[in-house]
Parts: C-alpha cells; sequence; structure tokens
C-alpha cells in the first residue's frame, strides 16, 4: 500500500454538482493510506475551496466533478490558488472527465486526471508518487 | 480516444467464476426447490400483497411508459429533442433540468454561471416552459420532472403554463420526482432543512390530490442512492423508510391517507443482477402493501399499490468498451419488465459519461421496443412468478429489506440519520466496498476489469456537443423577461408568498402558482422561501 502518512489533502466539489460519492470514496482511500483529508462538502466556489487549501496548508488539492463543468471549474479554482501565492499546490481532478478535455486540463497543470474505471489503489499510488520528492541518486 | 491507463497488476490475476452471492450478499442456491420457498402459491397479480403485481392484465392492457430523459441546453434545444422522441414513438416526456434550475440559482447567479444548460435544460421562468412545451399538447402526453429541491415551483410552473395553454389542470398527467429525503443522502440538490422542505413536500402532494389528481406529486426515489453504491436491499429499504416519512409528514398536515397513498410513486436503479432485480421489486410491492396496511389501517387496494418508474442503466454501465453498454441495458430492460415497472428510462450507452447524441438515445429507445414488441416477455402476466428461486429470493429479499428498515428505526428514524450524516455515511462506506470489490475482481465489469483487449481504445463514437452559445442565450433571454414583466406583481406575489410560508397552516401550492404567473423567478422563489427558512447545513462527515 503507498504510504501518505503525513501528507494533507483536501477533497473538494466545486460548483452545484451533488454527486459526492466519488469525492467521498476517494478521500477514505486516502485516509487509509495515512493521509490527513479534508473534504469540503458540496457546492463550493473556487474562492473558498483556494482559501481552504491554504489555510489548512495542504500537500494537494482534490477537484470532484462530474457537472460537465470541469473546464471552468478547475480554472477558476487554479486562479484562485495563484492569487493566494498557492499555484504551487498540485490540483487533481476526478470524475465525468471526456477525453477529448483531457489534454487541456493536464496542459493547464492539472497533476492528475482520475476517472470511475480505475483502480483505487492506482489513484492512491499516483497520487502518492507525485508527492514524494524525487530522491537524488 | 479514450484510453483507460492498463494495469499491470490486473493481468497477473486469474478471473475467477462469480460468487454464489447477489450483490446484496444474499446466498445463491444450487438448484431452488420448493422447501426453500415460504408461501408455496403466489398468489394473483392485483391481489394483496401484490406479489404478481398491482394489475390483473399485467401489460396486456397497457405497455409501460417508455420515458428517456432528456434535456440540455436551451428550451429550444430540448423542445427539438423532444418532438424528435414523440415522433419516434416515445409514450412519456421526462426532463432533466439544469443544475441551476434545481438547486434554485438564477442563470445570472455566481454560483450558476458554469452551469447554465449544462445536465439539463435551464427553465428559470415560466416563459422558458412556454418554449419548452411548444406544441407539445399537455392534455395527452404525460412529463416528468427530474427536479427535487424545487420541485413546488416546478410543479406550479406546469400548472401555470397549463393555464397559459387553456388546458385544464385536471388534465394533466405526468410525474415530479419530489423526493427531499433522498438528495440529503445521495443527489445533493438540496435547498432548505429538513423540516420545512418536508412540509413543501406534503403541501405539493394535498394540493395536486385535489387540482391534479391524475399526476403523481411525488415519486419516492431509491435510484440515486443505489447509483451511489447501495445495495439493491438498501435501495430498497432506504426508499420505503422515506416513503414512510412522508405518509407520517401528510397525516400531520391532515392528508387522507387512503386518497394521498394512490398518488404515491417509486423510482428505482436496475442494475446487472437479473434475478435480484426482480425479486427486489416483487418484495418491495408486498412490503409497501403490507406496512401501509398494519400501520395506517389502509384497506383500499389502490391505495396499497406500489406502483414505480425505474431506470436501466447509470453506474452500472462503463466507459470502457462502451457499446456493451447497449447490451447490459437489454438485460436490465428485461428485469424491469419482469419486475412489473409502469415506466422506463433506459440509458444510452454513452450516457456513463456524456449527454447521449440522437444516434445514442434511439438505440436506447429502440432496445424497449424490442423487448415490448419482439421479446414476447410482457404477453403473460409475472412469468416468473411460481418459480422456486424467484419466489426464494422474494422471500429473503423482503427479510433483509425489513432488517435495514429496524436498523434505521433502531437509530431513531430516517429523517434523523439523514440530519446526523449517519445514513450518509453509511452509503460512502459501502460504496467503497462496491469499489473495492471491482478493484479485486470479486465484481466482473466485461472489458474494464476483465475481458479487456491489447491496447484497448474505448471509442463510443460521436462526441455530443453542447451549443457554446447557449448559455448566452439563456441570459439574454432571462434579462429580457425581467425587463418586460410587471415587477409590482412579481414583488406583490412574492410577499403573499413569504407571509404563507410563515404560516405552517397555509398551503403554499396557489402562492407558487401566483408567483409562477407573474413571472417571478426560481432564484427570486427560492431567495424568498430561504429568507424564512434558512437552508440545509450539509452534515460533513467521513
Amino acid at each position: 500500500m503507498s504510504n501518505l502518512k503525513g501528507k494533507r489533502i483536501l477533497i473538494a466539489k466545486p460548483g452545484l454538482d451533488g454527486h459526492d460519492i466519488g469525492a467521498k470514496i476517494i478521500a477514505l482511500a486516502l485516509r487509509d493510506a495515512g493521509a490527513e483529508v479534508i473534504y469540503t462538502g458540496l457546492r463550493k466556489t473556487p474562492g473558498f475551496i483556494a482559501r481552504v487549501a491554504v489555510d489548512e496548508d495542504v500537500d494537494a488539492v482534490g477537484l470532484s466533478l462530474l457537472s460537465g463543468s470541469h473546464k471552468e471549474l478547475v480554472a477558476e479554482t487554479m486562479q484562485e490558488l495563484r492569487k493566494l501565492d498557492a499555484g504551487d499546490i498540485p490540483v487533481f481532478v476526478g470524475g465525468t472527465i471526456p477525453a477529448v478535455d483531457r489534454a487541456e486540463l493536464m496542459d493547464a497543470g492539472v497533476m492528475a486526471i482520475f476517472t470511475a474505471e480505475m483502480r483505487l489503489d492506482d489513484v492512491v499510488a499516483e497520487v502518492a508518487r507525485a508527492l514524494t520528492p524525487v530522491q537524488a541518486a | 480516444m479514450t484510453t483507460v491507463a492498463k494495469s499491470a497488476a490486473l493481468d497477473e490475476l486469474a478471473i475467477p467464476p462469480p460468487a454464489p452471492r447477489t450483490p446484496s450478499g444474499i446466498d445463491v442456491p444450487l438448484l431452488a426447490t420448493p422447501d426453500m420457498v415460504r408461501e408455496p402459491d403466489p398468489g394473483l397479480p392485483a391481489q394483496f400483497p401484490f406479489t404478481r403485481g398491482i394489475f390483473p392484465d399485467g401489460f396486456r392492457g397497457r405497455l409501460w411508459t417508455i420515458r428517456q430523459y432528456s434535456g440540455f441546453g436551451t428550451a429550444e434545444d430540448s423542445n427539438a429533442r423532444y418532438r424528435f422522441l414523440l415522433d419516434q414513438g416515445q409514450t412519456g416526456l421526462s426532463v432533466a433540468l439544469d443544475l441551476p434550475t434545481q438547486c434554485g440559482y438564477d442563470p445570472n447567479d455566481p454560483m450558476a454561471r458554469a452551469e447554465v444548460g449544462k445536465v439539463g435544460v435551464s427553465i428559470s421562468n415560466l416563459s422558458e416552459m412556454e418554449i419548452l412545451f411548444d406544441g407539445i399538447d399537455l392534455s395527452k402526453i404525460s412529463t416528468s420532472f427530474t427536479i427535487n429541491g424545487t420541485a413546488a415551483i416546478i410543479y406550479a410552473m406546469y400548472c401555470a403554463c397549463a393555464d397559459k395553454k387553456g388546458v385544464p389542470r385536471a388534465k394533466l398527467t405526468g410525474t415530479i420526482q419530489n423526493d427531499i429525503l433522498k438528495e440529503y443522502v445521495a443527489r445533493g440538490t438540496w435547498i432548505f432543512p429538513v423540516r420545512p422542505s418536508m412540509r413543501l413536500i406534503a403541501d405539493t402532494i394535498l394540493f395536486s390530490n385535489d387540482a391534479t389528481p391524475r399526476f403523481n406529486p411525488i415519486s419516492i426515489a431509491g435510484a440515486h442512492v443505489r447509483d451511489a453504491g447501495s445495495t439493491a436491499v438498501e435501495e430498497m429499504a432506504y426508499t420505503l423508510a422515506n416513503g414512510l416519512a412522508y405518509v407520517d409528514e401528510l397525516l400531520r398536515r391532515g392528508g387522507d391517507a387512503t386518497k394521498f397513498a394512490k398518488r404515491l410513486s417509486f423510482f428505482f436503479y436496475v442494475h446487472m443482477d437479473f434475478f435480484e432485480e426482480v425479486a427486489k421489486f416483487r418484495a418491495g410491492r408486498r412490503v409497501w402493501a403490507k406496512l401501509l396496511r398494519a400501520r395506517y389501517g389502509i384497506v383500499d387496494d389502490k391505495a396499497l399499490h406500489f406502483r414505480f418508474g425505474v431506470v436501466c442503466g447509470g453506474s452500472s454501465l462503463s466507459a470502457a468498451q462502451p457499446y456493451n453498454n447497449i447490451v447490459r441495458v437489454g438485460i436490465e430492460t428485461m428485469a424491469a419488465v419482469l419486475g412489473g415497472a409502469q415506466s422506463i428510462f433506459t440509458c444510452a450507452y454513452d450516457e456513463a459519461f456524456q449527454i447521449p447524441t440522437e444516434f445514442s438515445a434511439e438505440i436506447a429507445l429502440r432496445t424497449q421496443q424490442i423487448v415490448a414488441y419482439e421479446s414476447g416477455i410482457s404477453k403473460t402476466v409475472d412469468p416468473l412468478g411460481g418459480g422456486f428461486y424467484v419466489e426464494h429470493l422474494t422471500d429473503r429479499m423482503e427479510e433483509e429489506i425489513l432488517k435495514v428498515m429496524d436498523d434505521i428505526d433502531a437509530y431513531g428514524g430516517v429523517v434523523k440519520a439523514i440530519e446526523d450524516g449517519w445514513l450518509q455515511m453509511r452509503l460512502a462506506e459501502r460504496a467503497t466496498e462496491r469499489r473495492r470489490k471491482i478493484d479485486s475482481l470479486d465484481t466482473i465489469i466485461v472489458g474494464q476489469n476483465a475481458f479487456r483487449r491489447e491496447n484497448q481504445t474505448d471509442d463510443f463514437g460521436e462526441v455530443f456537443k453542447l451549443d457554446p452559445k447557449g448559455a448566452a442565450r439563456v441570459l439574454e433571454k432571462f434579462e429580457a423577461i425581467r425587463a418586460r414583466r410587471d415587477n409590482a406583481a412579481v414583488q406583490k406575489s412574492l410577499d403573499d408568498l413569504a407571509a404563507a410560508a410563515a404560516n405552517d397552516g397555509e398551503n403554499l401550492m396557489p402562492y407558487l402558482i401566483d408567483c409562477c404567473h407573474a413571472y417571478a423567478t426560481v432564484g427570486e422563489i427560492v431567495t424568498c422561501l430561504k429568507a424564512g427558512w434558512g437552508e440545509f447545513q450539509e452534515p460533513v462527515r467521513l
């Protein structure tokens, strides 16, 4: 099992989408892997999410979107993070993200995109890999 | 197109044969025998407790309603799709509304901006609904609205729309989902706290029983809880528990149980375990009738009838090898018919990841027509009745459903369980368990976690494209109606509504209809009610 001990991760639901079970499953899986997970609950604005990320000093932010509004809301959340000088906090995205939109999100600096077909252990491993500094040889 | 990362570990796992348990965890006998059945004679359809169905002639008198959930973009876009579906032989409409409309925000609200017209059509006021149903005869077509937090407003708008078109309200048929309890647990479009929400629901039902007696003012839904992760047993148990909570509220507000119970309807998912799904519906029908009779002394058969619609697909579908979903939906449709559903919505094969195209929507519709007109399974009533396995499983489902309902009672009832976040937590744990079972190959999803092709690409054909100018057009129309309407009349209707909302003895429906006639917007009406009632505070528990 991947180790996320000592890592703080914010899982957030931006916008009006009420499908929160994926967010909760990921939150529970990350917690099982040792992370301290903060979950925002539903219907949060990008500004609110960025503020919580900074206040809670998190190592990563996971955004869950199944409403088709991922392009707008992910970009806005990253913008809000930058406004708070927290643009270096990695952001990963999960939910219903059509293939045609994935490149654009990755180009915008998203750390990873997770969809419903992926295994939980793989999701956790990828988050862990991204949050572990590369060791010098 | 879609390429799902292939997991190396997966290839090393052998794919085991299916375990001899249903997804709800009920043991499946190798061979079912007569001694496994509690009641050797399952009775007759249309006879208490209705295990075999509520109609004596099954689907011979009338087929189920073919009702495809649809709606996107502007009212004009959705009106065109509805006319297409009706031209293709669909028999009822099912309106998908966008999230701002569902959550009570006008299209110009900062919370709404990114979501106007995305997952459904934007209907912010009566002028939009008039466009939505342009050229559609509301006295002939039944319309179902998947609407909850703002259900009373949308229903009021539908009445006002009928008034404007000169259709007598008494002729309206259709359904509003109007089931707020499951929104708190699984679907998330709640607005007000639980108690005023329950009042609003009771008001719609009591008003509808007189004003629109052929309309279903509630569709108590297990579908969303199921799709989020519950088992079939829990889906039925939570839904029946919610149903009883509505009955109690209706009685508190002076309703006559025999009268309102006739208009309560239900809504469920059908997932892939064929016999468990059939047994779930047979057991649900039986449990509901028995509970209403035992708890409330209802004896009128019609008031004991468990009428339900279903949706086939949802989270049982996969974005991996997406055309396989057509087969899944076909199997699920057969389970729905053999379970005795009154209306069916079949998901399109691409519905797991986009709004269906006209092409995929047509295949979903044809799936039902093939089952209805070619398969022959609708010709005789409850053809699986009396089968040892199906009767055994129906008995077992009934026992397990009652056990889960007892758990909820022991906690303090469904309202408390929701306000505390207990039910939500239970669901999250169950969903994680379901996920783990897929990951461990305990649950097989062909093409996703097993039987994948080398270098599989999950191409699904046509990509649905929402008109990018739709949201801007919605906003333009919104500003135009606000400039055109009589703003003094709007304010008066809202003031009257606020006064009525403060008085628990009033039924709010006539006030809401007045607001809609004045072209008050969904956002204005919700803001007015929030001022008096406040908002639901989500219990965030992990």
